[in-house]
């Protein structure tokens, strides 16, 4: 069984009509990803860097791909507000496969461009041509086929020395009537010292749909450039997410991402970074919060290509019910890269004792003179800890679900938006109150809470 | 207020608690004395629920509710409240969460409304100031990163914001200098009212010098072996535990 040959089939039976209203620029990388596929297989569970997670059964079910490019009739900036209080965003929305036109077009925010790839290609034809596909790996067969089937993408390019002064947020959600799988595509050019704080929030509205986001980020963050990327996950059970950023760190830039999964069904996140520059910092932080039977999977690579960088990584799983979790991390420090620093930490907390969690890591050196270190863990609550809260009067469910929030205080408190900070505080009491639904944030409350 | 009757209990199957008979009425102080490993700890655990150890037999009343069916909180609530001997460090839960959780769980069992937040901060700076607690430990987070007074005076602290009925405190002078041994003393004796009631928990004669006890107890291999008035802690301090024990031993 082949779960792509589904979409090939697809993109074969399709691919004239697929071009003609494709940038150009996306056809090219298009053809090496179908060559790619003609080849490649999905990892099944248990090969190697998929130790806990199966992309073939992933794949495998039915998905409506919206080849035809079909406008979805709600436009959800009707309906959604991703209320982050105190936060003045600039506000984008995808729904589905398409960036709705009406919430991306009216607004101007000064010389930070954030256009579709079919404006960008026409606007900014050699910053595509520089940068689409250049860092994606077609070797990943999910990243082939993000490359294979994408239509459209989010360009968003901040010139040099230009300092994004309101954060730009990304609100995609899944609204359709049927099961779906969409290519979600995103190219970030962030110039010479230029800054931007970016938030994505992954959204499912229609808790009845299968769907599958399968999704490319591109980072190129030029020299002395700040970048801030928060990506946070809240859909639901039957949503399925297999998300690669990839990411080219420039002499000094300042990197930090952070990947928050608080309700999903099925997740993998890969992590690709490159430290191509000296003086660079990286800050690679993760936070699951799973129960039930969702599955949460990330996969981290940091290569330090260059000397006098520091790296910073640290993940942090909270498990309850039959959740999995996994982590596999890997710092490589190149040849001729003295004084780097490197870090990686993944704590795991195993709320349960059905609750399952693999992890990873792992450190590879070719240079003397660096400072790096690994370490994992896996533990249950402090028994101490909770008796003691107890003899205060406080109940053992409110006691364990105090001292989950601080077991993740410390990874919210490396979010360098303050309103993002308090906001996300307040999501996980709610999320281990086990009152946050996935609609947490939307004002149709098309939905009744937990 | 409270009745021990016979109480027996074990760790991992080695029984500790042999047979502890003990009355406790409102407005008295017990001190509990004893030699290392003589159950101490145990009972103190034992009676704030401790699921380490399993009650094998007799029965404990407080306030004319089974106490040992209460769960740790309910113990609480009811108006129970140990001190601990090593205060557990909570890292990333701050003492103002911490406490204004703790009471405003108590005053939900009784049915009332949360505490508003200027009210509970007022009552936080009222109860501090009793055992001179600065203001920045109860911003930090639970124990975390107090010097051995601090978590004891914490302890003391978290007694008065919660106003127990019985209050057991086990070992609190353990590791005090003498200042801090002189705030801990005196805070306790500033909560001490005729209608609540302490044990104390001690190795020491030097504590019952600042905390006055009504009552000494010995308690040796598991049982209370002997009971008196405070002198007896006096003779303690001078004899020594061993004639208690040379003639507790030669009477089995």
């Amino acid at each position: 069984m082949n779960a792509l040959q589904q979409y090939i089939d697809l993109y074969d039976a399709n691919r004239e009509f697929i071009e003609q209203q494709s940038p150009a620029l996306l056809n090219m990388s298009r053809r090496e990803a179908r060559e790619q596929l003609a080849t490649a297989r999905l990892p099944r569970k248990g090969s190697e860097d998929y130790e806990a997670s199966d992309l073939e059964a992933v794949f495998a079910h039915d998905y409506g791909v919206n080849v035809n490019r079909l406008p979805f009739d709600a436009d959800p900036s009707n309906t959604f507000h991703c209320d982050v209080p105190n936060m003045s965003t600039c506000l984008y929305y995808s729904s589905n496969d398409a960036f709705h036109s009406s919430a991306t077009a009216e607004r101007n925010i000064g010389q930070v461009v954030v256009e579709p790839f079919s404006m960008a290609a026409v606007d900014y034809p050699e910053l595509m041509a520089s940068y689409y596909g250049k860092l994606a790996n077609l070797s990943d067969p999910t990243v082939a086929l993000n490359s294979l089937l994408v239509q459209d993408g989010l360009f968003i390019y901040v010139p040099d020395g230009v300092v994004a002064e309101r954060p730009i947020q990304l609100v995609n959600i899944f609204n359709a009537a049927l099961d779906m799988m969409v290519q979600r595509r995103l190219l970030i050019i962030v110039g010479k010292n230029a800054s931007i704080k970016l938030l994505a929030c992954d959204h499912t509205q229609s808790p009845d749909y299968h769907y599958l986001n399968n999704q490319v980020i591109e980072i190129v963050a030029m020299s002395g450039s700040h970048v801030d990327f928060y990506d946070l996950e809240e859909s639901t059970p039957k949503t399925s997410r297999v998300s690669s950023v990839y990411v080219d760190q420039h002499e000094g830039s300042n990197v930090l991402i952070d990947g928050i999964t608080l309700i999903n069904g099925f997740t993998r996140n890969n992590y690709h970074v490159e430290v191509n520059g000296e003086h660079a910092e990286t800050h690679l932080l993760g936070m699951t919060i799973a129960s039930g039977e969702q599955h949460v999977d990330s996969h981290t690579f940091i290569s330090h290509n260059a000397p006098r960088c520091n790296s910073n990584e640290m993940f942090k799983y909270v498990l309850n019910d039959n959740a999995v979790g996994a982590f596999a991390g890997k710092i490589l420090v190149q040849p001729n890269c003295p004084r780097v620093e490197a870090y990686q930490g993944n704590r795991n907390l195993c709320g349960a004792p059905t609750a399952k969690m693999y992890t990873k890591p792992q450190l590879e050196i070719y240079t003397d003179d660096v400072m790096c270190s690994h370490g994992s863990a896996v533990g249950q609550l402090d028994e101490d800890a909770l008796f003691y809260m107890r003899t205060r009067g406080i109940g053992i469910d409110e006691a364990r679900r105090l001292l989950m929030q601080a077991f993740v205080a410390d990874v919210i408190d490396g979010v360098r938006l303050d309103a993002l900070k308090d906001r996300l505080h307040y999501l996980v009491e709610k999320r281990f109150a086990g009152t946050l639904s996935n609609c947490a944030g939307c004002m149709a409350a098309c939905r009744p809470t937990e | 207020m409270l009745i021990i009757k016979d109480l027996q209990a074990s760790i991992e199957d080695k029984q500790i608690l042999k047979g502890i008979n003990l009355t406790v009425k409102p407005g008295e102080v017990h001190a509990i004395m004893g030699p290392n490993g003589s159950g101490k700890s145990t009972l103190s655990a034992v009676l704030t629920g401790n699921p380490a150890y399993t009650v094998t037999g007799g029965s404990v009343e407080f306030y004319g509710k089974d106490l040992l069916a209460l769960s740790p909180e309910d113990r609480a609530h009811e108006g129970l409240f140990l001190s601990f001997q090593y205060p557990v460090e909570i890292p990333g839960v701050s003492m103002v969460n911490f406490m204004r959780t703790a009471l405003n769980e108590k005053r939900k069992y009784f049915g009332q409304e949360p505490l508003s937040a200027a009210d509970f901060l007022k009552l936080m700076r009222e109860k501090r100031s009793i055992v001179q607690l600065d203001n920045k430990l109860a911003s930090r987070a639970v124990n975390e990163g107090f010097s051995g007074g601090e978590k004891k005076r914490n302890e003391i602290f978290q007694m008065a914001m919660l106003e127990p009925k019985l209050s057991i405190l086990d070992e609190t002078d353990s590791g005090l200098d003498i200042d801090a041994l002189r705030i801990v003393a005196s805070g306790v004796n500033t909560l001490k009212s005729k209608e609540n009631a302490t044990i104390v928990i001690t190795h020491y004669q030097r504590l019952l010098d600042y905390i006055k006890p009504d009552f000494v107890h010995v308690l040796y291999k598991g049982r209370i072996v002997m009971s008196a008035g405070p002198e007896l802690a006096l003779e303690l301090e001078d004899k020594g535990y061993d004639w208690i024990k040379e003639q507790v031993d030669s009477q089995q």
